[in-house]
């Protein structure tokens, strides 16, 4: 029997066999850190007088706190400022590489890691934050740690793992015009539910996949995670290759021989058994959008507002009673005429160049709805930079948007952009948890191009919606 | 890591799914560069909630967490585990955790207990008919007991023989030192490096300003 991607993986980076019940010791190639899960981390080697094993294959950048306004002035709030200190300091003592805020690299970890080309095929990928997911796009084995994780791959570079099973997701079909990624992976939560991936891997396979580019194959195992999987892996394939040839880490000369050699054994074999397999046909996908407080609370934007007493089961009945509760909706209204506060397009999920162009193809020539705010977040100081070559940056800011510099932003309520409480979000991030984007701030997951309709008509929109209005007018 | 082998306190029936990391410990609440000191906290949005379990009398010293499948989804912080311990809890019981969670609970030294749903709703009947009432959690025989009712648990081997002997990862990590050294020594050489640190040229970033 052949073996999958993931096994395939794990067993190139495994150290020692666990006996006895013990886990396997898994070697680590890329870790990230950044500064609100690595300061306890190091604290602990400190204690125990350990070093860093590997300097060269760790990378620190500022993200989840930073200020996306302002940042040449000290960061105002003591505690964040604090906690970017300490990572500054972690990385001088140890002799760490960080790109700080100010730096062309800095941004969000899982948007710089690709970018700067650390990020390739056939890796073991490890940072303190559960989106690393998102760099199994490039079919490397990446997962979200905790802190005591982190010290231990920073004592170590290695990792006691119990293995994962294995679950293929097979997406087949032609996504229609106007439905992305980020649609994609919001219906496959809403199929198996926030809980449906816990214990496997997830290999998103299938027509619709190979079809899409890496940045939206990134959206896509960005949110494994939101299906409950530590881990989501698209197999490399010539897209993959071309992404990372000619960044700065890439390999080059005979070691890229070499390496695209390796990286095209990198399939699950024709004959191997996953331990579940889900279906999904993307030909009649409409953008998705959540009406509740997980992401598995979704539904195709021409839905109404679902009514708890229709579920069956009584656990997600009053998961949905007390999510509309939350999020002050009422059962039957049609999800398009949810009018919105805050427009935020940015974070791990949705913050990258392609993301931005999308959005700004929506808006380009046309004015925002008065009483919505769009916040535009690239998600790396270099994502911003290509987009101010592009002309993006003129686009957003004559449209009436905000244009930041780059961080974690709106996605978490860890920096100064945040919902207030009862203000209502079409956000292109990642999780719609209460109080996620600030105390008491509802959210509402969409893709870049949901996100830039409802800027402009200030409901939840697509842009099939703008056309329909304009063909009117 | 201090050994665990059973552990008797106050129930605290929790009913609700998919308590994520978020409600456990709000984003705001890690900017701390400590590992302690998170007591204050724990499901900070929900306490501010008069009726809120933790701020009934009978609840408030309680030690062993009964709440719904799914529990700790989300983000990966392990200041969820660290704030749960701060307030005293021991001993969270689900019929899921997320698998991130319970990877940090394991190295921390709380126990998070796998009953299932059917026995969940017996020991929240059993919390909420008596608020106050004593859980007993032995690891040795992999049991939750609550007055008259015994449930049997499922926790994986290797993390019970590790907290009943209240190991440390790293240590046990280390004694194969030598292996990880003869894995490095055939690593490709295409695997990027961090170090020295290659960038495309060099960019001036200039702040964006506040917008009018």
């Amino acid at each position: 029997m052949g073996t999958t991607l993931a096994e395939k993986l794990w067993n190139d980076h495994l150290v020692r066999k666990g006996t006895d019940g013990a886990p396997d010791l898994i070697y680590i190639d890329l870790h990230m850190c950044h500064e609100v899960t690595s300061p306890q981390a190091f604290e602990g080697l400190r204690i125990a007088g350990r070093d860093v094993r590997r300097k060269d294959l760790t990378i620190a950048t500022e993200d989840h706190n930073t200020p996306t306004l302002n940042i040449d002035l000290p960061i105002a709030d003591e505690t964040s400022r604090v906690q970017i200190n300490t990572l500054r300091n972690n990385a001088k003592e140890f002799g760490i590489r960080i790109h700080s805020l100010g730096d062309a690299d800095q941004g969000v970890v899982h948007v710089v890691g690709p970018q700067l080309g650390l990020t390739m095929p056939g890796m073991t990928i490890v940072c303190g934050d559960s989106h690393t997911s998102t760099h199994g796009a490039f079919g490397s084995l990446a997962f979200g740690i905790g802190t005591s994780e982190v010290e231990h791959v920073l004592a170590t570079q290695t990792l006691p793992l119990k293995p994962f099973k294995t679950m293929a997701i097979n997406v087949d079909g032609e996504l229609p015009e106007g439905s992305t990624a980020k649609d994609i992976i919001l219906a496959i939560i809403a199929k198996i539910g926030t809980g449906g991936g816990q214990g496997y891997v997830l290999e998103y396979r299938g027509e619709a996949i190979r079809k899409l580019s890496m940045e939206a194959r990134m959206t896509i195992c960005n949110m494994s995670i939101e299906a409950g999987a530590r881990a989501g892996l698209i197999a490399p394939d010539e897209t993959t290759f071309e992404y990372v040839k000619g960044r700065p880490h890439a390999p080059e000369g005979a070691d890229w021989d070499a390496a695209v050699e390796y990286w095209k054994t990198l399939v699950t074999d024709e004959d191997a058994v996953f331990d579940a397999e889900v279906h999904l046909n993307a030909s009649d996908l409409e953008p998705f959008v959540t009406w509740g407080t997980n992401p598995g609370q979704g539904l195709p934007l021409s839905a109404t507002v679902p009514n708890p007493e229709d579920f069956a089961d009584e656990t997600e009945r009053e998961a949905a009673a007390n999510a509309l509760a939350y999020m002050g909706l009422t059962p039957g209204t049609p999800l398009r005429e949810i009018a919105i506060d805050t427009v935020f397009l940015g974070s791990c999920t949705n913050g990258r160049i392609e993301d931005l162009r999308a959005a700004a193809e929506v808006i380009k020539g046309r004015q925002k709805a008065p009483n919505t705010r769009m916040l535009v977040v690239p998600g790396s100081a270099r994502v911003r930079l290509q987009a101010e070559a592009e002309g993006l940056d003129k686009i957003f800011k004559d449209f009436g948007a905000e244009w930041r510099n780059a961080g974690c932003s709106m996605c978490l309520g860890m920096n100064p952009d945040q919902l207030a409480p009862q203000e209502r979000s079409a956000s292109t991030s990642n999780r719609n948890f209460e109080g996620r984007q600030g105390k008491g701030g509802r959210t509402h997951l969409v893709s870049p191009l949901v996100a830039a309709a409802t800027a402009v008509r200030g409901t939840l929109s697509s842009p099939a919606d703008l056309d329909r209005a304009s063909v009117l007018a | 890591m201090e050994k665990f082998t059973t552990h008797t306190g106050v129930g605290v029936p929790l009913r609700r799914s998919n308590v994520d990391t978020d409600q456990i410990i709000p984003a705001v609440y890690l900017k701390r560069v400590t590992k302690t000191g998170f007591d204050d906290a724990l499901f900070a949005a929900w306490r501010g909630d008069p009726d809120f379990i933790l701020n009934q009398e009978e609840y408030k010293h309680g030690s062993v967490l009964v709440a719904g499948p799914d529990f700790g989804t989300g983000s990966s912080r392990e200041h969820a585990v660290w704030a749960l311990k701060d307030y005293g809890f021991k001993v969270v019981i689900a019929s899921r955790f997320a698998d991130i969670f319970r990877g940090n609970s394991g190295k921390q030294g709380l126990l998070a207990a796998v009953v299932s749903q059917e026995n969940i709703e017996l020991l929240w009947k059993l919390l909420e008919s008596e608020p106050g009432k004593q859980i007993t959690v032995s690891l040795e025989d992999r049991t939750v007991t609550c007055g008259e009712l015994t449930v049997p648990f499922e926790i994986d081997d290797y993390v019970r023989w590790r907290l009943m002997e209240g190991l440390d990862d790293i240590g046990l990590t280390l004694q194969y030192e030598d292996d990880i050294t003869a894995f490095e020594a055939k690593r490709e050489s295409w695997r990027p490096k961090t170090l020295p640190a290659k960038t495309e040229p060099k960019q001036v970033v200039e702040a964006a300003r506040p917008v009018e």
